[in-house]
């Protein structure tokens, strides 16, 4: 039997996008962004306003009807993002689905933004449940053990700021390009990691919870002092500060995703996986740093492609999919959620049994 | 009206964030300013912390622009501003609505242009003495918040 054709829809931070989706293969997958203007000073523009989403949006689903061949009415189900996520865009995907579920008479599937980004794995290798997955997305950052499609326990994650945005900021802090991943990992290539010794934040403390809004502090402090010093900064100083900077991330990424280890191989997973998705998996010093730790630990280690790592709709068709088959739809009455904790039982959940995302 | 402090540590910080916190109502505005790493969002965390029963976490909103919290206290927004470009963008944001609504901590402040509510709070940090020290000079044109003369670091 053919898997059904699904209309995914994405809109809920700064990014709109449409794909077409059969089973696991992707017929189109479009995304209409601010990727052109990244490379603006200090970071990324977004675009926040509901009515262009929505208007984008529409040229979102022409798009990736055409690459993908197919007419509307072929669509078997619409899946859209209803949260969490800015309330103007997510709205207006969720009206849009309502709009075209209705009048295609198809089923409609509201999905977690963020269970999206966690199933993504599967959309691309044969990944049996459950796996670990450490989810890194815009301003998120977290562990989470992933059971099911509806079925994650959070481990930890960040109590300030994501990995993404602390290079964001350290690239800032030092007058590099942005995004600050790539531009901050090339210019740790000549540096000297050990020249200066920044701090490891959380590693005295127990769980998975990461931080790494003191580390950009401690950069901030040692760039002053250096520019005090010497009347400025030479580039081999910018480089060992963002070597330093990079390794402190590094080990802090490591010993956690150890702790994550532990507790995840106490579920006894019979195919034991560490799944990591967003730009850390992009990052060879961070990447090389956990496939080690997966080889040491006995763990599988996956990484789905980049693209499908940022957002896009080709991960909520997917996800959609998946709830669909559990018999899972909605009606008109599906809301717009700015807030949708994966694991709404938080924080002392091991040990506490199953957790379901609330629907 | 202006007020200044000197924070010796993150701790100190916190405490006045909670002080401070415990006084507030939906309609009031809290704009926070200061440099990358000069303790915005640990001011607003703490605060947000202070207010709610079972804390969760509240993650830097640079990416996400606008996080909402329910606190004892009401409705809380924490917005930051750094990725906008104009005042416009703070109207599709909400940001107007939630003046009037809800309890609003605004890092970045400078996008709002005119659309700064007059009677708000402005929190200006800057680094302190020592490494975890932060200096911190409160200002207002409201009576709302003429009490804060009083208050110790």
């Amino acid at each position: 039997m053919t898997p059904p054709l699904i209309l995914g829809l994405e809109s809920s931070c700064d990014d709109s996008a449409a794909a077409l989706l059969r089973g696991t293969q992707i017929l189109s997958s479009v995304v209409r962004g601010q990727n052109a203007l990244h490379a603006q000073f200090g970071g990324v523009v977004p675009e926040i306003a509901a009515r262009a989403h929505a208007e984008t949006l529409d040229v979102c689903v022409e798009a990736a009807l055409a690459e993908a061949g197919v007419t509307l009415e072929a669509v078997d189900a619409i899946a859209v993002t209803a949260g969490p996520g800015l309330i103007g865009g997510v709205l207006s995907g969720v009206m849009l689905a309502k709009g075209l579920a209705t009048g295609l008479g198809v089923p409609l599937v509201g999905v977690n933004h963020l269970a999206g980004h966690a199933l993504t794995p599967r959309l691309t290798e044969d990944l049996p449940f459950p796996y670990l997955m450490l989810l890194v997305s815009g301003g998120h950052c977290q562990f989470l053990i992933v059971r099911g499609p509806q079925d994650f326990a959070r481990l930890g994650g960040t109590i300030d700021d994501a990995p993404g945005e602390a290079f964001d900021k350290t690239a800032r802090l030092l007058g590099l390009s942005q995004p600050g991943g790539p531009s901050v990992e090339d210019a740790a290539r000549d540096g000297d990691p050990d020249r200066f010794r920044f701090p490891r934040p959380l590693l005295d403390r127990p769980g998975c919870d990461l931080s790494f809004s003191g580390l950009k502090t401690a950069l901030l402090r040692q760039r002053d002092a250096l520019i005090s010093e010497q009347g400025g900064l030479k580039r081999q100083d910018r480089a060992d500060l963002c070597a330093g900077f990079q390794a402190a991330v590094r080990d802090v990424l490591v010993e956690k995703t150890a702790r994550a280890i532990d507790l995840y191989l106490a579920d006894a997973p019979a195919a034991p996986a560490l799944a990591i998705a967003g730009g850390v998996a992009a990052n060879g010093v961070l990447r090389g740093a956990l496939t080690g730790l997966c080889t040491a630990r006995g763990l599988r280690f996956c990484a789905p492609p980049l693209k499908l790592c940022t957002d896009n709709a080709a991960m909520i068709a997917y996800a959609g999919g998946a709830l669909l088959e559990a018999g899972l739809h909605h009606d008109m009455t599906l809301s717009a959620r700015p807030r949708w904790p994966l694991d709404a039982g938080a924080a002392p959940l091991i040990g506490s049994g199953k957790k379901g995302a609330k629907a | 009206m202006q007020h200044r402090l000197t924070l010796p540590s993150a701790d100190a910080t916190a405490r006045l964030a909670a002080t401070l916190g415990a006084g507030l109502a939906p309609g009031d505005v809290l704009l926070l300013s200061g440099g990358i790493g000069a303790g915005k969002t640990h001011f607003a965390r703490s605060l947000i912390h202070s207010l709610q029963e079972v804390p969760e976490d509240v993650p830097s909103p640079t990416f996400t622009l606008v996080q909402v919290y329910d606190t004892t206290a009401g409705p809380l927004w924490h917005a930051d501003l750094y990725r906008l470009d104009s005042p416009d963008e703070v109207v599709e944001l909400g940001l107007e609505e939630a003046f009037e609504e809800a309890i609003c901590l605004v890092e970045w402040p400078d996008r709002l242009g005119p659309l700064a509510p007059a009677r708000t709070l402005h929190l200006e940090f800057a680094d302190g003495p020592e490494e975890d020290a932060r200096d911190l000079t409160l200002s207002w044109d409201a009576p709302r918040w003429d009490s804060l003369r009083d208050l110790a670091s």
